[in-house]
C-alpha cells in the first residue's frame, strides 16, 4: 500500500522577493527517497533569499526523512544568512529538531598518531609493561607458592581436585584421539621410507623413541594450550570483567594464591600422568600401521619398542610434560589476571593464552632438547 | 484510546517453573506503560515474550488484533521491525563504532542510500546528545552514553512501539531523569507506544501513563492502572510497600 502512495515532494511557492514558502507533499516517510535540494541550491544562487517559511497542510505522513531533510536544508542555508521559520511544520517534527540542535557536538575522536616514532614508543612502552607484568606475575607465584608451603596462605583444595578432575579424566578422550592418530602417522611416514632398506621392524624403535622423548609431552601439551589454557584465561577474565578479583584483592587474599596456584599445580601433576597416556597410546597406534602394513606381529612390536626405549628417555618425556604443565597454566593464568574489563578482552585473553602457550612449549623444548643432549655428552 | 498491545491470560515459566501466571491487560496507543515489581517477579521475562525471545506457557499476546506467537517468522519479523528496544546494559555490539552500531538496523531493513543512512545517524545520535560520538566504540563511552546510544539505535526505524528494559538502572540520578525526559520528548515526537521496565519510583511517577505490578509471592499481577491510582486505590499491601518504599499509604500522603 506504501508503495502507492504519493511520495515526498515538496513546492516553492515565492511570498515576496525574499521570501519563499516551501509547501510539503506526500509521505515523508524512509520508505521513500528524500527530495533533492537543487531547486533551493537554484534559488540561493540566483535570488537574494532570506526568509524559508513551511506550509505542511497537504502533507500525509511523516517520519525522521522529515527532520533529515530539513537538517540538509539548515546545512545548506546556513542560517543567519537565511532564515527558517519552523512554525509550519508539524509540532513532533520541531520537537525533533530541537532536540537534535539543542546539544553542542562532543569532540570528535582523535585519530591515532600512526608515525613510526609514536608507534615504535607505544611498542617500547608496551613491551616494558609486559616485561614488568611478567616479573611481578612470576615474583607472586613463587611468594605464593612459599606461603603456601609455609601455610601462610590458604590453599583451595576443592578447586584443586575439581582442576586435577577437569584437566585430567575429562581430557582423556581427546588425548587418546589424538595421541593414536600421532601414533598412525609416525608409523605411516616411517613405514614408507623403511620399507625401501627392508627394515620396517625399525618402525616400533621410530614410534617408541618419537613418542616417549617428543611427542607423547608436545602433543599433550598442545591439547592442554588448547583445551585447558584458553578455559583458565577465560574463567579468570570473566572473574576479572564481574571484579571477582578485586573483590579478592581487597579482601587482603592473593588472587595468585587463590585461584593460579591450585589451576597450575593441577596442570602440573596431570600433564605427565597424561603424557605417559599419550606415549602408551601413540605406540598402539605405531603398532596398528606395524601389523596391518608392514606384517609384523604385535609381540615382535612390542618387543622392539621395548628394547629400544630406556628409562632415561621415558623421564625425559615426563621432565619436559611436567615444565609443559607449568607453562600453559602460567599462561593461561598470566592472560586471564591481564584481561580488561569488556566481554571481548575475555575472547582476546583465551586467544592469547594459547598463543602464548603453545610458543613457551615449543621454546621449552627446544631448551630441553639441548640441555640432555648436553648432559650426555658431559 | 487504542489498544496496540493486549496481554490475555499469558502464563510464563521457564521449565516447569511457573513465574507469573493469568496475567491480563492491555497496553494503549501513545502509552508509556510500566511493567513493575520487585526483583525476580518476572518483569525482564515479560518483555522477552513481548518482543518475541520467549514462547508463552499458555495465553496469547496481540499486537492489534494479530495473535503474535500463532504468526509465522515473517509475520513475526514485520511486527518486530516496528519494535525498538533498549537493553539494560545498552547492548551495543562491542566490535562496532556507534555508527555501525546504528548503521546495521537501517542496511538490514532499508534501501537508503549511504549517505542517507550517514545523515540519520547523525540525526538520531544528535537526538540523544551524542553528535560527533559516531566513531566511539562503546567501550570508548560510559554507561550514560552507551544508554543513550542503545536508545538512539532502538528509535533508528522510527518504531511504533519502544521497549525499555530498566533504563535508568545503574546511572546518577541526573542521568536518570534526563533520559526520563528524553524518553517522553521522542514519545511525543515519534508517536510510539512505550514499555518500560523498571522498579524505580521516581520514573514510574514522573513519566509512566499506566503500569502493571507484578508479585514475586502470588505470582500473578495484582494491580493495573495509572501509578497514582494504584497508590490511592489499591488494596494490596505489596502494591502500596512497593509504591510507597514499605513506608505506607498514609504516611507518604502525609
Amino acid at each position: 500500500m506504501l508503495q502507492h502512495s504519493p511520495p515526498p515532494e515538496y513546492r516553492v511557492q515565492q511570498i515576496t522577493e525574499e521570501e519563499v514558502r516551501l509547501k510539503l507533499l506526500g509521505n515523508w516517510t524512509l520508505a521513500s527517497t528524500i527530495p533533492s535540494l537543487d531547486p533551493i541550491r537554484d534559488l540561493l544562487d540566483r535570488t537574494a533569499l532570506r526568509s524559508i517559511s513551511f506550509d505542511t497542510s497537504e502533507l500525509k505522513t511523516w517520519d525522521s526523512l522529515l527532520p533529515v531533510f530539513i537538517l540538509r536544508l539548515i546545512d545548506l542555508c546556513a542560517p543567519p544568512a537565511v532564515e527558517l521559520q519552523f512554525d509550519g511544520l508539524p509540532a513532533g517534527a520541531k520537537n525533533l529538531l530541537h532536540l537534535s540542535c539543542s546539544t553542542p557536538p562532543k569532540p570528535l575522536k582523535k585519530k591515532p598518531d600512526t608515525s613510526f616514532i609514536t608507534r615504535l614508543g607505544h611498542t617500547t612502552i608496551s613491551l616494558v609493561d609486559k616485561g614488568e607484568g611478567l616479573i611481578s606475575f612470576t615474583g607472586e607465584i613463587i611468594i605464593a607458592c612459599i606461603q603456601t608451603l609455609n601455610g601462610k596462605s590458604k590453599f583451595r583444595y576443592n578447586d584443586f581436585w575439581n582442576f586435577i578432575q577437569s584437566t585430567g579424566a575429562d581430557a582423556l578422550p581427546i588425548v587418546s584421539l589424538i595421541s593414536v592418530l600421532v601414533g598412525v602417522i609416525l608409523a605411516f611416514v616411517g613405514a614408507v621410507q623403511l620399507q625401501m632398506f627392508g627394515v620396517q621392524i625399525y618402525i616400533a624403535n621410530l614410534v617408541g623413541l618419537a613418542m616417549v622423548m617428543e611427542m607423547g609431552a608436545m602433543m599433550s601439551g598442545v591439547i592442554m594450550a588448547g583445551r585447558t589454557g584458553a578455559a583458565y584465561a577465560a574463567q579468570l577474565g570473566t572473574m576479572q570483567v564481574n571484579e571477582e578479583i578485586d573483590a579478592l584483592r581487597t579482601l587482603g587474599i592473593s588472587p595468585v594464591a587463590f585461584l593460579v596456584l591450585p589451576r597450575m599445580f593441577a596442570l602440573m601433576l596431570m600433564l605427565p600422568l597424561l603424557c605417559v597416556y599419550a606415549d602408551l597410546l601413540g605406540i598402539l597406534g605405531g603398532a596398528i600401521i606395524g601389523v596391518s602394513m608392514l606384517d609384523l606381529s604385535l609381540v615382535e612390536y612390542f618387543e622392539y619398542t621395548r628394547k629400544a626405549i630406556q628409562l632415561d628417555q621415558c623421564l625425559q618425556g615426563l621432565i619436559k610434560s611436567a615444565v609443559y604443565g607449568i607453562l600453559v597454566g602460567y599462561a593461561g593464568c598470566l592472560r586471564g589476571l591481564q584481561c580488561g574489563r569488556s566481554a571481548s578482552s575475555v575472547g582476546q585473553a583465551a586467544t592469547s593464552a594459547v598463543v602464548t602457550g603453545i610458543v613457551l612449549i615449543v621454546i621449552a623444548d627446544a631448551i630441553m632438547t639441548f640441555l640432555f643432549n648436553f648432559s650426555k655428552t658431559m | 484510546m487504542t489498544a496496540v498491545i493486549t496481554i490475555d491470560n499469558l502464563t510464563m515459566s521457564y521449565g516447569s517453573d511457573i513465574i507469573q501466571k493469568d496475567l491480563t491487560f492491555t497496553i494503549n496507543r501513545g502509552d508509556i506503560f510500566a511493567i513493575m515489581g520487585g526483583s525476580g517477579c518476572g518483569k525482564s521475562t515479560l518483555l522477552r515474550h513481548l518482543i518475541g525471545l520467549h514462547r508463552p506457557r499458555t495465553g496469547t499476546i496481540y499486537y492489534g488484533t494479530e495473535d503474535f506467537w500463532t504468526l509465522d517468522d515473517q509475520e513475526q519479523s514485520l511486527i518486530l521491525r516496528k519494535t525498538g528496544i533498549l537493553y539494560q546494559s545498552g547492548a551495543l555490539w562491542s566490535s562496532m563504532t556507534l555508527a555501525d552500531n546504528l548503521a546495521l538496523p537501517l542496511q538490514q531493513y532499508t534501501n537508503l542510500s549511504g549517505s542517507m543512512i550517514q545523515d540519520i545517524i547523525h540525526f538520531k545520535l544528535s537526538l540523544v546528545g551524542l553528535k560527533g560520538c559516531e566513531d566511539y566504540y562503546p567501550s570508548e563511552i560510559s554507561g550514560g552514553m552507551r544508554k543513550r546510544a542503545g536508545l538512539a539505535r532502538a528509535i533508528v526505524l522510527d518504531p511504533e512501539y519502544l521497549f525499555f528494559d530498566e533504563p535508568s538502572a545503574g546511572l546518577d540520578p541526573v542521568n536518570a531523569k534526563n533520559l526520563d525526559e528524553l524518553i517522553v520528548e521522542i514519545r511525543n515526537s515519534l508517536g510510539a507506544t512505550v514499555v518500560l521496565v523498571t522498579h524505580e519510583l521516581h520514573s514510574i511517577f514522573a513519566i509512566a501513563t499506566n503500569a502493571v505490578y507484578l508479585d514475586a509471592e502470588e505470582k500473578t499481577m495484582l494491580a493495573v492502572g495509572s501509578p497514582e491510582e494504584m497508590l490511592n486505590n489499591s488494596t494490596h499491601q505489596n502494591v502500596i510497600d512497593f509504591l510507597t518504599r514499605g513506608e505506607g499509604r498514609r504516611r507518604t500522603s502525609s
